[in-house]
């Protein structure tokens, strides 16, 4: 009996991945109401339930992709990987207004610029204060505050050591989930609630899955609109990192 | 027929990620640059141009309106295989780099939205005595 139902949830890990999620994303929408009276969203409480089950997967299995890596829970991996979300992130642009996203359109290109420069700085910096203060290791710690994507393919291009770049991916990481958790609290005091603010918002901080597991949280007719420009924000850093963001480093520090 | 819906979104997808790619390789970085947001004006523009000939049934909307619906479910998949560990076990360092950089980022936020905003109508917000 038990060897029958652990082989049929296994090979069908995808149906396995579905429940699982619908059961975390039930429970988190109860709890929001029960407890906060939907004060905090149900999509943030689930998604910190999501982070919450992938350390602990993570510290008992030692893997590096949360639940991924139980094999019952394989099929989270799938629903949740790159095919999947960019699926799901390209619907929600389903009967989104060009118009709004011409309006933004100056705002959002400098919020692109901007983001990846400040992040960067404030990674280098961090990094020198920490004593990582040659420029290949400062540029790659600064490189993973821009993404962690960014980040490896930035150390990998100017050499950087393994540690570093395992720190500069850690950084991004914390990053993308500060702001999946964080920015739902602070929506309402920079005005994230319409349509180029959302797309200053994607700008600005770049993580794909940080700023739409945001958006979600605050409001989910924004989701389109901060994808649309974080989309673009891991190619810029990628493009700038190793190249004049690196050389830049090297002419301050030496 | 749904299926049409759902068709539409994943063939602007696959020409999304394409053009993403060999963007990417057109300015030789190693990644896909704005393949999403592609793929996403594609389906704006697909969809406003069906719409318009009138060729976006109900039923063929469905098939995308579905995988909008499931987005939320699809990042708390995506939040569960983090590697979260890693990024605590990264150290203050990591930690107050990452962090820093998403307070000063958002911070800054309001100042970028305003530019090339038109003037906003004054409001009166001082009350006569």
């Amino acid at each position: 009996m038990e060897k029958i139902l652990l082989d049929v949830l296994t090979k069908n890990s995808l149906l396995m991945g579905f429940a699982v999620i619908g059961v975390t994303v039930w429970f988190s929408y109860w709890l929001s109401n029960r407890f906060t009276r939907g004060r905090l969203h149900g999509s943030a409480i689930a998604i910190m339930m999501g982070l919450a089950m992938a350390y602990v997967s993570g510290v008992f299995t030692e893997g590096q992709k949360g639940v991924a890596d139980v094999p019952l829970l394989a099929g989270v991996g799938l629903m949740g990987g790159a095919m999947f979300r960019d699926f799901a992130i390209t619907a929600t642009a389903f009967g989104v207004q060009f118009s709004e996203i011409r309006k933004a359109g100056l705002s959002g290109i400098v919020s692109l610029f901007a983001g990846v420069l400040v992040s960067f700085v404030v990674g280098a910096a961090v990094a020198a204060a920490f004593g990582y203060n040659d420029a290949v290791s400062m540029a790659t710690i600064g490189a993973g505050a821009v993404t962690y994507i960014v980040g490896p393919v930035t150390g990998a291009a100017i050499g950087a050591s393994s540690d570093v770049i395992a720190l500069s991916i850690a950084a991004g990481l914390v990053k993308s989930i500060l702001v999946m958790v964080g920015s739902p609290f602070f929506a309402r005091t920079i005005g994230l609630d319409n349509p180029r603010t959302a797309m200053v918002f994607g700008g600005m901080m770049g993580t794909t899955s940080g700023v739409c597991g945001a958006l979600a949280a605050i409001d989910p007719k924004l989701v389109p609109y901060g994808a649309m420009t974080s989309t673009f924000y891991t190619g810029l850093g990628c493009l700038m990192g190793p190249s004049v963001l690196f050389l830049a480093t090297q002419a301050l520090v030496g | 027929m749904v299926i049409y819906g759902t068709a539409l979104l994943a063939a602007c997808v696959l020409v999304g990620l394409f053009i993403g790619d060999t963007l990417g390789v057109a300015i030789g970085v190693k990644a896909n640059v704005g393949g999403i947001g592609f793929a996403m004006l594609l389906l704006i523009f697909a969809s406003e141009y069906l719409r318009g000939k009138n060729l976006l049934p109900q039923p063929t909307r469905e098939g995308v309106y579905f995988w909008s619906a499931i987005y939320i479910p699809v990042v708390v998949a995506m939040a569960a295989q983090q590697n979260v560990v890693a990024a605590l076990k990264g150290g203050p360092a990591a930690i107050l780099a990452g962090t820093l950089a998403v307070v000063i980022s958002f911070a800054l936020i309001p100042v970028i939205e305003r530019i090339g905003k038109e003037k906003p109508v004054l409001q009166s917000s001082v009350v006569p005595e």
